[in-house]
């Protein structure tokens, strides 16, 4: 999983319909001092994610199980909102 | 797998359920002579490790899901081990 803000949302309308009903957000990944890593992506939000928030996704088809039995062809997926982390 | 070290702790209180119960640490990868490479990633702690250790790392779906226990897990990065020391012979 990596780190990211939540900087935008994307909306679609005509799309593949395992995606119909999925909110789709636009995230910065973030190195653990919070500064961006790498480009910004889009990843389907299975926790209730908003804009400005500081959340973890996880990459490939794991992105997907938040919404079994439905299998929407996503490789990217918000699954944590980070109240905080602690660097040791 | 690769060999990453324990940099931080992770807390967050609204998550996927199949991470309740998780322990979450944010793991730098390391080349093989130790300098950071890339950039840090969550990895979910299937073995009990913490801050500062050198860990293994599994960074694949399925091997993640494995380690945390639970089938069909949103998971793509675990803990797998706790390296004691890696020697390079060449």
């Amino acid at each position: 999983m990596q780190l990211a803000r939540v900087i935008g949302d994307v909306v679609a309308t005509r799309k593949d319909e395992n995606l119909i009903g999925i909110k789709l957000l636009v995230v910065q990944p973030l190195t653990a001092d919070r500064q961006p890593a790498g480009r910004p992506l889009v990843a389907v939000d299975a926790v209730g994610a908003g804009v400005g928030e500081e959340v973890f996704f996880v990459r490939g088809k794991e992105a997907s199980f938040p919404f079994y039995p439905a299998e929407p062809p996503v490789d990217a997926g918000i699954v944590g909102i980070v109240d905080h982390w602690d660097l040791g | 797998m690769q060999i990453a070290r324990v940099v931080g702790t992770v807390v967050a209180t609204q998550k996927h359920r199949k991470f309740e119960g998780a322990k979450l640490l944010l793991v730098q990868p390391l080349n093989i002579d130790d300098t950071p490479r890339g950039t840090a990633i969550l990895a979910i702690d299937g073995v009990g490790a913490g801050v500062e250790e050198k860990v293994l790392v599994v960074m694949e779906g399925r091997a993640a899901g494995e380690a945390l226990g639970r089938k069909a897990a949103p998971v793509d990065a675990a803990i797998v081990g706790i390296i004691d020391t890696v020697a390079i012979h060449e």
